[in-house]
């Protein structure tokens, strides 16, 4: 009890202490001007990157090296979930279904989730927008399919998974070495190509960001017996 | 006066539910409480004028992490030391 009491006023301590870091290093920063005017450099430089929006401008151009890491860490955590998956799960097609009201949901809400994520696709280049959120759109639209009972077979391992969950990857990766070979820096797109590059980034970035997503969650184990209108008695 | 109030009743919310999906014992209601909390979040982003960000925190924050958690609570529902839960769930 007495131990107890105490871890707990240490824990109360250190959390204190670090939330007195934090706020005063955020004083401190908020009370100072940065040393590198990064709005108005950016705004400066925004006609060069090949999009409108200034994120997408930071995100696909600028610090587009953080973005293919992003990617990177996305993929080897989708391999990673997948490869703890079970077998039964994936042996299972006919998991999930006879739910009347989400299949009826779902002739409503599919083609919709799959215009707004081209939407969001799309209009990444100039207002908010971009591979993510479409690709979490896509990602949804499936999870949604998945519930319904639809089987996904191409989420199964083999090929098909494999090429789609590195597509974006890859393509991210060749054309930032091209662009070495080709005698400019690392992740320097060629000026006249910038906009097509990008748009063909963002698009293979979005499938793969969906197809990781969605196979994290088709790769999770089920339950038997799960459903409350499959007629189990409990 | 009306977008100050607005702001303080968003935070007020984001800590509420924070706590309450910290504190929850069921983790059926912390899951919830915890999408909540994503939703809350994306609209406190909208109001720091970061829309990107609002929407990548209500797709992927709010919605997927969400359904995976609930997958997971399904998976731990069933194992030992929760109380069973009320019918309509088993």
């Amino acid at each position: 009890m007495m131990m107890g009491r105490m871890r707990t006023g240490l824990i109360v301590l250190a959390c204190l202490v670090v939330t007195g870091v934090l706020a005063s290093s955020i004083w401190t920063i908020a009370g100072n001007p940065a040393p590198v005017d990064l709005p108005r450099m950016l705004s400066e430089n925004l006609e060069r990157s090949g999009v409108e929006h200034p994120v997408t401008a930071v995100l696909l151009n600028f610090r587009s090296y953080d973005t293919l890491l992003e990617i990177g860490v996305l993929v080897i955590a989708g391999i990673a979930g997948i490869s703890m998956a079970e077998t039964t799960a994936r042996a299972d097609p006919n998991l999930r279904t006879g739910d009347t009201l989400l299949y009826a949901l779902q002739r409503w809400f599919v083609p919709l989730m799959l215009v707004l994520a081209g939407y969001l696709l799309w209009a990444g280049a100039d207002r908010p927008g971009g591979a993510f959120q479409a690709g979490a759109v896509l990602a949804a639209m499936g999870v949604l399919l998945r519930l319904g009972g639809t089987p996904m077979t191409f989420l199964r391992p083999g090929l098909l998974l494999r090429l789609g969950l590195i597509t974006g990857f890859t393509v991210f990766l060749l054309v930032a070495v091209a662009s070495a070979i080709a005698g400019e820096a690392f992740l320097a797109y060629p000026p006249a190509l910038t906009r097509p590059l990008i748009v063909i980034i963002e698009t293979t970035l979005t499938l793969s960001i969906a197809m990781v997503l969605l196979a994290l969650f088709v790769s999770a184990p089920v339950n038997d017996a799960e459903d409350p209108d499959e007629g189990s008695p409990t | 006066m009306i977008e100050f109030l607005l702001d303080g009743l968003l935070v007020l919310a984001l800590v509420a539910t924070a706590a309450a999906a910290l504190w929850s014992a069921d983790l059926f209601r912390a899951v919830v409480m915890f999408m909540a909390f994503g939703v809350f979040m994306a609209a406190a982003w909208v109001r720091l004028q970061a829309p990107d960000i609002a929407l990548a925190e209500a797709a992927i924050g709010a919605g997927l992490t969400g359904v995976l958690l609930l997958d997971a609570v399904s998976h731990f529902g069933r194992g030992a030391g929760d109380k069973p839960d009320p019918g309509d769930r088993e």
